[in-house]
C-alpha cells in the first residue's frame, strides 16, 4: 500500500564514488521528477537541494533510509577526510534498500579501470561477488547502464516508495528491467533476420551486429522498450549497442565484431552455436532485393 | 526396428534414384524408371516426391545431412584441429569410394545443373545448410583454440572443399594413378599447412 502522506517520507542519500556523474544529469531528465522527489526527503544529492551537507553527512549526523551509490567504489578514496569505505558501511546500515546506480557502482565500470585492482561495484567485481557490502547483498538493488535510463531509477524509487517488493536476477537487477535483450524492439530486426549488414553508422538501413560490433542481442537492457528521451534508442539512431549493463562492460575494441572466420565469437544469448550458425549461414546467401538499397527508394521508383 | 515403412520406403526411393542418376545420367532418368528400380506405382511414388524437381533438391538436402552428421561427428572429438583435417578428408575420401553416387550426384548434378536449384528450392546455401554449418563450426573451433589463421570464411572454405571436390572428381574420372585413400595423408597435410596459423 502507497505510504499516506502523514507518514514520513523515507530519507534518501545519494552518495557517489569515482564517478563522471553520468547518472545524476541522466536522472535529471526523469520527466515526473519532481513528482517522484515529493514522495522522499532528499537528505544529499550532488546536484539537488537537500537537507544535509556533504560536510554533516561525513559526520554520520544524517538519516537514512534508501542509499543510492553513483560511481565505483575506492577503498582509498575520502569525501571530505573520512574514508568513503566509513561513509558507505555506516549508511548502508542504516538503509532499508541500498541502489547502486550505473554500471560502475554495480560492477566496477568504466571507473574501474582507473585502479583496476581495487576498484569495485557495490557488491560486484564484475561478475564476481565482491565489494564493500556483500554482506548485506540481499538490500542491495544494482541498476547497471552507463548512465542508466532515468525511468530505470525512476521505476526502482517508486517501487520503494510504494512498499512494493522488486524481484531482482543473478546480478541483482530488477528482472522487470533486465529480462529483456536490447535486442527486443530494435527497428531493424528484418536486417537481423536475414543478415543484411549496415556498413556504418547512422544508416537507416542494416542490422549493426555483424559487422558494426552491437551487442544488442547479448545484452539485458530495455533501451528499445523504455526508449531514450521518450523518442529512440542507440540501435535505433544507427549506433551499436556497446552493452553497457553487462559486467563486462567496458569491453575492448568496441565497435567491432569479433570474428573467426567471418564467424561471430559472441552470439544472441542462450542460444547453441550450431543452431545460429545454420540459420544465419543461409540467410547471409540470399539476396532479398528489397533490403539491399534505401527502404524509401523502393517506393520511389515505382 | 523403430523405422516406419515408409520411411525405409522414402531412404529407398533416395539410394535407388541416386544410383540411377549416377548410372545414366540425371536427365535421362525418370519418375518411372525410379519407381520401377523401387518397386512401386507411379502414383504411389509421387505421395513421397511430388515432383522431379522436388525430388532432386531433398537429394541435396539429404546428402548435406549425411555429410553435416558425419563432420559434426568429427567436431564434437576432442582432437586437435590437425587431426579433425585428416579425419574429415578421411570421411569424405571414404564415402567417395563406398558410396561414389551421394558426392557424385553433389559434384555432377547440383553444381552443375543450376537452373534446376535456384528459383525459390535451394537458393543460397538453403539446401547445403548442414553440411555448411558443420564446416562452420569446425573453422571457428580452429580459430578460437589458436590453431588456424583468421581469414575470410569463403577463402578457406574454398581452400578446403574445392580442394576435396577437385580431387573426387579426378578420382571419378578415372584419372589418379594411385587409389584415393593413398592422397589422404598429403592432401591432409596441405590443407592445414595452407590454413593454419604461420
Amino acid at each position: 500500500m502507497p505510504y499516506a502522506s502523514s507518514e514520513k517520507k523515507p530519507a534518501l542519500i545519494w552518495l557517489q564514488g569515482v564517478t563522471c556523474n553520468g547518472n545524476s544529469h541522466s536522472f535529471l531528465n526523469l520527466p515526473y521528477l519532481p513528482q517522484l522527489l515529493e514522495k522522499y526527503e532528499i537528505i544529499y544529492h550532488p546536484l539537488l537541494e537537500g537537507t544535509s551537507t556533504l560536510h554533516e553527512l561525513v559526520l554520520n549526523k544524517a538519516e537514512c533510509d534508501v542509499l543510492i551509490f553513483e560511481g565505483a567504489y575506492d577503498p582509498l578514496m575520502k569525501r571530505h577526510n573520512v574514508s568513503l569505505k566509513d561513509i558507505v558501511t555506516h549508511y548502508a546500515g542504516l538503509a532499508k534498500y541500498i541502489i547502486a546506480a550505473g554500471s560502475c557502482a554495480s560492477f566496477g565500470g568504466m571507473f574501474k579501470a582507473s585502479a583496476p585492482e581495487r576498484n569495485t561495484g557495490l557488491i560486484l567485481n564484475e561478475s564476481e561477488p565482491q565489494g564493500p557490502l556483500l554482506v548485506i547483498k540481499q538490500k542491495v538493488i544494482n541498476l547497471s547502464g552507463c548512465p542508466i535510463h532515468p525511468e530505470w531509477l525512476g521505476f526502482t524509487l517508486t517501487m520503494i516508495a510504494d512498499n512494493r517488493e522488486i524481484p531482482v536476477d543473478e546480478l541483482n537487477r530488477p528482472i522487470e528491467l533486465y529480462s529483456r535483450l536490447a535486442h527486443h524492439g530494435c527497428t531493424r530486426n528484418e536486417y537481423f533476420e536475414w543478415k543484411v549488414d549496415s556498413k556504418a553508422f547512422g544508416l537507416k538501413e542494416g542490422c549493426l551486429f555483424y559487422e558494426q560490433g552491437c551487442r544488442g542481442p547479448m545484452t539485458h537492457a530495455s533501451c528499445n522498450h523504455i526508449l531514450w528521451n521518450e523518442v529512440n534508442s542507440k540501435t535505433r539512431a544507427g549506433t551499436p549497442c556497446f552493452g553497457c549493463t553487462e559486467p563486462d562492460f567496458p569491453r575492448k575494441n568496441l565497435f567491432t565484431t569479433k570474428t573467426n572466420m567471418s564467424i561471430p565469437v559472441d552470439i544472441p544469448v542462450g542460444i547453441s552455436k550450431r543452431s545460429y550458425l545454420a540459420l544465419a549461414g543461409v540467410a547471409k546467401t540470399f539476396h532479398i532485393k528489397r533490403l539491399e538499397g534505401k527502404l524509401i527508394d523502393e517506393k520511389r521508383n515505382n | 526396428m523403430s523405422r516406419k515403412p515408409k520411411e525405409e520406403r522414402r531412404d529407398n526411393i533416395i539410394s535407388s534414384a541416386l544410383k540411377l542418376f549416377s548410372e545414366r545420367g540425371f536427365h535421362i532418368t525418370t519418375i518411372p524408371d525410379i519407381a520401377e528400380k523401387v518397386g512401386m506405382s507411379v502414383g504411389n511414388f509421387y505421395n513421397y516426391f511430388k515432383s522431379k524437381d522436388i525430388l532432386a533438391k531433398e537429394l541435396v538436402v539429404y546428402i548435406s545431412t549425411y555429410l553435416g552428421d558425419e563432420i559434426a561427428k568429427i567436431n564434437d572429438q576432442k582432437i586437435s584441429t590437425k587431426e579433425k583435417v585428416s579425419a574429415i578428408v578421411k570421411m569424405y575420401f571414404k564415402m567417395a569410394r563406398e558410396d561414389p553416387e551421394k558426392i557424385e550426384y553433389f559434384l555432377r548434378v547440383y553444381l552443375s545443373n543450376r537452373e534446376v536449384f535456384g528459383g525459390g528450392g535451394c537458393d543460397g546455401m538453403l539446401c547445403v545448410s548442414p553440411f555448411v554449418t558443420e564446416l562452420m563450426i569446425f573453422f571457428d573451433d580452429g580459430v578460437e583454440q589458436g590453431n588456424l589463421r583468421n581469414q575470410d570464411f569463403f577463402s578457406a572454405f574454398g581452400l578446403f572443399m574445392g580442394y576435396l571436390g577437385g580431387m573426387v572428381f579426378l578420382f571419378g574420372e578415372k584419372i589418379l594413378p594411385k587409389p584415393l585413400n593413398e592422397y589422404e595423408e598429403s592432401i591432409s597435410e596441405n590443407i592445414y599447412n595452407a590454413l593454419r596459423v604461420q
